[in-house]
């Protein structure tokens, strides 16, 4: 089977968020980045479901140079080849975009994307993929297992979840669950650095959204704090000061 | 501008969420000098329906088969589109459910639509562009989005506008949009819900607790607590990881995102990845027993003690609560 996932390259969870020229820019100065959490996922049960030589899995990342490293670390993960289309990943849209071409060309099976990325977390890019070369998509799967020509995923839903049957070629957006990260062993590191990655140029896409500007959360007022034998006051401020139970 | 509203419900009920959208999009509908029209798909009641009304659409299309009692995306999102082009609707809006996440991309590249998803206010408008907030980096500051696009797509997010009953009155039409075998790729086998539970992500108040609850065992007082009060029960990540509770309680950054009234942490410390998911919270409780925990720094109250000792302490006063009510 031929499996793409793509990757996105995200600021580490621990990035103190500011940004520049009057709030229009996100600061990338001394940030950190990673590969999108939930996207490592999604490799590690590409690779998962490829073992034994059962098949290829290639990353795909829209992103400028410097997203190189995060690439490297998909492939020193356990990933195959890597394309990279060499471009600012300007919104959801134009990402899709891209990516829909390389997977029509290279006839992917299985697409996979996180659920997410951290960044923007518009939950997006899948579904538009899917839509653009019209197949199915299901959004934030917790389990995949594959069956001949026929995939199980679990959805999740408020609540719950729905137990789906699709055939192949679909898209599949994951969240926890679904595999384990996996971490890179020396072997890995090591052959990385010779695997196959591909930089093709990007198409045009009209722009349909954009970012204007970012705030930042207000400052919340200072703790009010109870001493442990009143906890009751707490019950009873929450129901007549702050109105919320 | 004409506006549609995708409603969704769950085995035929609506849920806050859905009326929520309803008068967000009946605002957006009353700035642009436009109508709201509903669209709902599978098996609702006509009494079930025409609540929808008093929220301010004047037109229900209501899609009934069989073939679509069930969620299939493909589909759905096929139809969302023949609806807002039988309207010639300038706005499409849906909940930022988990369904809705899946749909709406769709129907913004099928309507060559800017999307902007999980909305937390009304558009600003001028002329025919919108600026519309939201959520960036898992909650640690939020984007405006600016939409040029002739069609605009926007989900909502749950819990961040008002109900408004306007005591209008809508007329429910059936519709019949043209969907194919193609549009019937996935087939759902089976839904399993715990129907007693309150769904984490769009819940009004939420009792989470943390590694300072020591193991799975001492959830009780948790669960307890969370029932008395109505609220959900979420978690911290390393609460999941160990198994301790299911991942769809993982609160944070890479969980889920809450913005509840009211979050109760217990025995949480307050990792930035944790805060970043409850950052949009109207009002955050923590307790922990130690002072320096940095979940204090953006707590509105606090209670510096053993949870052991404390949360009992709190189911009580809540029954006392209760009881005067
Ligand atoms: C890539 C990445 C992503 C992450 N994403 C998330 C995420 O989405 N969500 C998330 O939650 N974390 C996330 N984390 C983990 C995060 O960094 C913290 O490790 C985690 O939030 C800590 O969980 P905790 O507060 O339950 O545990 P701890 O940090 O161990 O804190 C336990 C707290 O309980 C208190 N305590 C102990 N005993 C008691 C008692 N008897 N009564 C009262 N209080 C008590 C302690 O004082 C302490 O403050 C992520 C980490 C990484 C690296």
């Amino acid at each position: 089977m031929k499996i793409l996932v793509c990757i996105s390259n995200v600021p580490d969870t621990t990035t103190k968020i500011t940004f520049n020229s009057n709030n229009t820019e996100f600061n990338t100065s001394g940030v950190q980045f990673i590969l999108n959490p939930y996207d490592e996922l999604a490799l590690a049960r590409a690779i998962e479901l490829t073992e034994g030589g059962n098949g290829n899995v290639t990353v795909v990342n829209v992103g400028l140079a410097n997203t190189e490293p995060t690439i490297r670390k998909a492939l020193a993960i356990g990933a195959d080849d890597a394309i990279r289309i060499n471009a600012a990943p300007a919104n959801a849209y134009f990402v899709a975009q891209q990516i829909a071409k390389i997977a029509k060309e290279g006839q992917y099976e299985l697409i996979l994307t996180g659920r997410e990325s951290i960044d923007y977390n518009g939950a997006q890019t899948g579904a538009m993929i899917a839509e653009i070369m019209d197949i199915p998509s299901i959004s934030i799967i917790k389990k995949l297992t594959i069956d001949a020509n026929t995939a199980t995923v679990e959805r999740e839903i408020e609540g719950g979840k729905e137990v789906i049957t699709v055939d192949f070629p679909f898209l599949a957006s994951v969240t926890e669950g679904v595999a384990e990260p996996k971490i890179p062993n020396m072997r890995g590191i090591m052959s990385a650095r010779t695997k196959p990655l591909q930089v093709v140029e990007a198409i045009a896409v009209d722009t349909l959204s954009s970012i204007s500007s970012f705030d930042l959360p207000a400052a919340r007022s200072t703790v009010k704090l109870i001493s442990t034998n009143e906890s009751a006051k707490l019950i009873e401020a929450l129901h007549s000061e702050a109105k919320v139970i | 501008m004409n506006v549609l509203v995708y409603i969704e419900n769950i085995t035929g009920k609506f849920k806050k969420s859905t009326y929520e959208v309803v008068s967000y999009a009946a605002a957006i509908a009353k700035q642009t000098g436009g109508t709201l029209t509903a669209v709902s798909i599978g098996n609702v009641e006509a009494s079930t329906l025409a609540e929808i009304g008093k929220y301010g659409a004047s037109k229900i299309l209501n899609v009934q088969q069989d073939a679509l009692s069930s969620f299939v995306n493909q589909a759905y999102a096929s139809i969302i589109s023949q609806a807002a082009k039988s309207v010639d609707a300038s706005v499409v809006v849906l909940s930022n459910t988990f369904t809705g996440k899946g749909l709406a991309p769709r129907v913004a590249v099928k309507l060559a639509a800017g999307y902007v998803d999980g909305a937390l206010e009304l558009p600003t408008i001028t002329g025919n562009s919108f600026s519309v907030k939201r959520g960036a980096f898992s909650g640690k500051a939020f984007a405006n989005v600016t939409l040029n696009s002739a069609i605009k797509v926007i989900t909502l997010s749950p819990n961040a506008y008002q109900i408004n009953d306007l005591g209008t009155t809508a007329t429910i039409e059936d519709f019949n949009p043209s969907t194919g075998a193609h549009d019937f790729q996935t087939m759902v086998k089976e839904i399993i819900r715990a129907s007693d539970k309150i769904s984490l992500p769009d819940a009004e108040l939420v009792v989470s607790g943390g590694r300072g609850l020591k193991g799975p065992e001492n959830w009780g007082m948790i669960e307890e607590l969370a029932s008395l009060l109505g609220a959900a029960t979420g978690c911290s990540k390393p609460v999941s990881d160990s198994g301790w509770r299911p991942h769809e309680e993982h609160v944070g950054q890479t969980g889920i995102a809450v913005a509840p009234n009211l979050y109760i942490a217990i025995g949480i410390s307050g990792a930035i990845q944790h805060l970043a998911g409850v950052s949009a919270s109207k009002v955050i409780v923590v307790i922990n027993k130690d002072p320096e925990a940095p979940f204090f720094k953006v707590a509105d109250y606090g209670i510096v003690g053993d949870a052991f000792e404390v949360v009992p302490q709190l189911i009580e006063a809540v029954k006392v609560l209760k009881a005067q009510a």
